[in-house]
């Protein structure tokens, strides 16, 4: 296409992640993300986005700037400490047969 | 063409015929904005937006499709859904003369469907209490989807008129040139008096003051000034039509009239 140029005004507006809501009761999960001018725009763009086959029931946006992430440079004083210590995980016991949902 | 010959005067054939004509309005007014907005995928102006315009597009197709399903059957002639949207000539096309005009640019695209959701709020809304229980749970439905459409569109109408200069500037421009189409939406005929006479449809005068009421508002927000009300109305759902429908079908009607019974 000729006027490729035409996609460009979108990427002057900030980034925004979002968070959908599959079903009541569950927690919002992180879809993806996209450019809007603003929260009410993101929440129509994401509306129109993620949620085309009943993906959801509720929807959060948030400016992907406001997000304070983790340093991958530490990942190893973060993470690796974890790593050899198994007894963390609750796989230990024998659950009793009255405990469905575990 | 003279609608009031093809709809006898008095008893029940009359409603009928008129009960048809007016549910071929709605279908075709759905339709052809539907096939319009379609134009619009792979060109907005953003990816977000092409993907908005295009769940408008498809909800207004599936309107159509249970319109158009209705009218075959009111019909009775063997004419299914498709038949009457790909197999019908522009004069048999009953739209709003403000459906069928071009996409133009993002302003126009926007104030046309501004205006036709608007129009479609009411009338919807108004439908809901049918005395055709058929028309009833049509209404229903579509009106969930119409209160987002107009969501859409007045949001974009607020940003483009309260905008930059240009966005300003075009969007008046926008509003200026589709105004004149404006006073068929509530203008009624003899198949609106009927339609609404028997329960079924709203009266049109009370659902276009509240129409007016809606737009001069929205444009306030949009720091739009609003034309003046046009004294003559387009008759696009009597089979008048601008130049442009006829395009538009030739398109939408290109595969099925090539190879007559195509399917996927």
């Amino acid at each position: 296409m000729s006027d490729a140029g035409a996609a460009r005004p979108a990427t002057d507006w900030p980034l925004f992640e979002v968070f959908i809501r599959s079903r009541s009761g569950l927690e919002h999960k992180h879809v993806g993300s996209l450019h809007a001018a603003d929260a009410r725009m993101a929440i129509e763009h994401a509306r129109d986005v993620y949620t085309r086959r009943q993906e959801g029931v509720s929807i959060w946006v948030m400016r992907s700037a406001d997000i304070i992430a983790s340093d991958p440079a530490e990942a190893d004083s973060l993470f690796e400490p974890a790593r050899d210590k198994v007894y963390r995980h609750p796989t230990f016991y024998a659950i009793p047969d009255e405990v469905k949902n575990l | 063409m003279s609608a009031a010959a093809e709809v006898p005067a008095g008893g029940d054939a009359a409603l009928e015929a008129a009960r048809l004509r007016y549910v071929l309005r709605l279908a075709d007014t759905s339709l052809v904005l539907g096939q319009r907005l379609g134009e619009w995928v792979g060109h907005a102006p953003a990816l977000e937006e092409d993907l908005g315009l295009a769940n408008l597009a498809l909800d207004l197709i599936g309107q159509a499709r249970l319109l158009l399903g209705y009218a075959a059957e009111l019909e009775g002639r063997g004419r299914d859904e498709d038949a009457l949207a790909f197999l019908r000539d522009a004069p048999q096309f009953l739209n709003l003369t403000l459906a069928e005009q071009p996409n133009g640019d993002f302003a126009d695209t926007i104030v046309r469907q501004w205006l036709i959701d608007a129009w479609q709020l009411e009338i919807y809304t108004g439908l809901s209490g049918s005395a055709d229980g058929r028309l009833a749970a049509i209404a229903a439905k579509s009106l969930k989807e119409t209160r987002y459409h107009y969501r859409f569109s007045g949001g974009w109408l607020t940003r483009l008129g309260d905008g930059t200069d240009e966005s300003h500037a075009r969007t008046q421009r926008a509003l200026e040139s589709l105004w004149r189409f404006t006073e068929e939406l509530f203008a009624p005929d003899e198949v609106d008096e009927r339609m609404s006479a028997a329960g079924i449809a709203p009266p049109l005068a009370e659902a276009g003051a509240r129409w007016r009421e809606r737009i001069a508002a929205d444009l306030r927000r949009a720091t739009l000034p609003c034309p003046a009300r046009q004294p003559h109305p387009w008759h696009g759902k009597r089979g008048v039509h601008t130049e442009y429908l006829g395009h538009l079908l030739a398109e939408m009607q290109h595969l099925q009239r090539t190879y007559p019974g195509a399917r996927w």
